[in-house]
């Protein structure tokens, strides 16, 4: 089954260190076209650091990154987005002084934006209005028109994916996106990331929020202390001997 | 009325102050505006009084010495419209407006003294080469944020002057002279202010535009742009040529006015006036600063007698601003002629 879908982004042999830390250590995975990857691990297994060096704005010291048969390590990080690889930030970075879909204006108008533009490309006011009501900010309530400083965080984080979904992404790397949300915040979220999927968008999605992670995940990739302890069918992995270990710790013979 | 004779008499710490806007001001929002000449007139009133009041200030100045001091006083508003422009809307804070000055002015004043250009050819080219040559040497430094650029371009005139001097560069201390001036002072006054009104509205429509959004976008969250799939170094070059292009056309104005090209036109007051007339006249307003450096200048040229205690003039109005009226000048202006106040209790 696996074997038919196209691989869209291969993780090869991936390391950096920071100082003595090795924030991720030979790393190497696949992505295939269409799935929703989900990448799991202990507070300080790397999984920001892994996303940073496949978005660029980290530059690893060994290993590499293809994206389709190309080459994008080393690449600056407006290049990869303008590939279509786009990553939402776990601290949220909105423009804050910006009303919410003026936030959007900033990638309707980057050069990848602007080659999908249709006949409505002119006017990206609409088209921005439009994705934040994709993204759940209601119209009727005028939510897009408010300032970006005045939203709360759950807004926020949708902000982040509509932000990548302005560029009409191939792959959108989810970097905690639950973390932070209320029970019933995710809850909305999750069809959210369903309705992501059904679209052809390609996911990575890096959570600590396991259950709400395994409705969604194809596969998941376990990082601990930067390196690769596992890697398959959510529920197969957290049978995994060395998963365990990793997040209850070894088990006490009394 | 009522509310505010009772503000009075409650204590400090029972009141607040409940700021409501005008009638007018909802009513002259989007295509309501034209319903009546009331409402047209508010809106235009403000740009208008701008540009009226700088039609007519030459023609009321007593003498030529005040005719010189407004033109002088116009070269410090654009800079402080760059200094805006650059610092509040990109968020590139830029305090290299005595290197931009030289380097216009030593463009054109050197093209004029050596190969005897006409002035309707050396301030174009001192404003165009010169916003190249800014941009280009600040290039390397445009990955630095905030305070590190800011440290940066102030460097730079210092290093000029030196370089300059050390080498005897463009007749070293002796400077360029003469260099041809405008043919009436008319001229000169009405140019100024003809390019501050084109700065002031132009960058102000610059901003409202998309890619206005895209440079507050880099001021709020340059990572953010970046993951925007946009070459932010490539945003910030375009906006560091715009603003360099107000500072160098200064330059040049300067060089012709004054008839003469230094090492003074590198002078440190070039950098720092335009921070004092930006927090003075608002922040991020664009007129603002230019109100603010149209006040400044004329009254430190009543301080003349004080020499180099003109600086400390700048200070106290910076520091005084930044305590007791941090939103400046038009911020404040603008808030009274849109919105009505009033105590409440709390």
């Amino acid at each position: 089954m696996e074997e038919q879908k196209k691989k869209i982004i291969q993780v090869r042999n991936l390391s950096k260190s920071f100082g003595g830390v090795k924030a991720l250590n030979n790393v190497s995975f696949d992505l295939f076209e269409g799935e929703v990857l989900g990448i799991i691990g202990p507070n300080g297994s790397g999984k920001t650091t892994l996303v940073n060096t496949i978005t660029g704005f980290v530059k690893p010291d060994s290993g590499n990154v293809f994206f389709k048969d190309i080459r994008i390590t080393g690449f600056p990080p407006y290049k990869i987005a303008d590939l279509g690889i786009t990553r939402t930030f776990q601290v949220v970075r909105p423009f804050l002084s910006l009303k919410s879909f003026k936030n959007l204006i900033v990638p309707l108008w980057s050069p990848r934006a602007r080659r999908f533009a249709s006949s409505r490309g002119g006017d990206r006011d609409a088209v921005a209005i439009d994705l934040l009501e994709e993204v759940g900010f209601e119209r009727d309530a005028y939510v897009p028109y408010k300032s970006a400083s005045s939203l709360p965080l759950g807004y926020l984080k949708r902000l982040e994916l509509a932000r990548c979904l302005a560029l009409r992404p191939e792959v959108i790397i989810c970097d905690e996106v639950f973390s932070g949300l209320s029970m019933s915040e995710i809850a909305s979220m999750v069809p959210l990331v369903e309705r992501l999927r059904m679209r052809g968008v390609t996911l990575i999605m890096i959570e600590h929020r396991l259950r709400e992670l395994f409705t969604v995940a194809d596969r998941v990739v376990v990082l601990n202390f930067g390196e690769k302890l596992a890697e398959g069918e959510p529920q197969q992995v957290m049978m995994d001997e060395k998963v365990r270990r990793a997040y209850l710790g070894e088990e006490i013979k009394i | 009325m009522f509310e505010t004779l009772r503000g009075e008499e409650l204590k400090n710490q029972e009141r607040r102050k409940e700021r409501l806007d005008r009638g007018i001001k909802a009513r002259t929002e989007g295509l309501y505006a034209i319903q009546s000449w009331r409402e047209v007139l508010y809106l235009i009133a403000p740009r208008a009084s701008l540009i009226v009041g700088l039609l007519i200030l030459p023609l009321v100045l007593p003498g030529l010495y005040w005719q010189r001091v407004l033109a002088l006083a116009g070269v410090y508003a654009l800079l402080a419209v760059s200094f805006d422009f650059l610092a509040e809307r990109v968020g590139l804070v830029c305090i290299g407006g005595a290197f931009m000055i030289g380097v216009g002015g030593y463009i054109s004043g050197a093209l004029n003294y050596y190969l005897k250009l006409p002035i309707f050819l050396t301030i174009p080219i001192g404003t165009f080469g010169g916003a190249l040559l800014c941009t280009l040497l600040w290039l390397p430094c445009l990955p630095l944020r905030g305070i590190y650029f800011a440290v940066v371009t102030f460097m730079f005139p210092f290093l000029t002057t030196s370089i300059i001097l050390a080498g005897n560069l463009f007749e070293g201390t002796e400077g360029l002279s003469p260099i041809v001036g405008f043919p009436n002072i008319w001229i000169g006054i009405y140019l100024i202010i003809f390019i501050l009104l084109l700065s002031i509205f132009g960058l102000r429509r610059l901003c409202g535009e998309d890619i206005g959004v895209v440079f507050s976008g880099i001021k709020d969250n340059d990572q953010a742009v970046l993951a925007s799939a946009i070459n932010i170094t490539r945003i910030k070059v375009y906006a560091l040529y715009i603003g360099s292009m107000i500072g160098c056309f200064s330059g040049a104005f300067v060089a012709h006015f004054s008839g003469f090209v230094g090492v003074s036109l590198f002078a440190v007051d070039f950098s720092i006036m335009p921070i004092a007339a930006c927090i003075m006249g608002g922040p991020g307003t664009l007129a603002g600063p230019a109100l603010g450096a149209l006040i400044l200048s004329p009254l430190s040229e009543l301080l003349r007698g004080f020499g180099q205690l003109r600086v400390v003039l700048y200070c106290l109005v910076l520091i005084g601003f930044i305590l007791f009226k941090p939103e400046g000048l038009l911020n404040w202006i603008s808030r009274k002629y849109h919105q009505t106040e009033h105590w409440v209790k709390v």
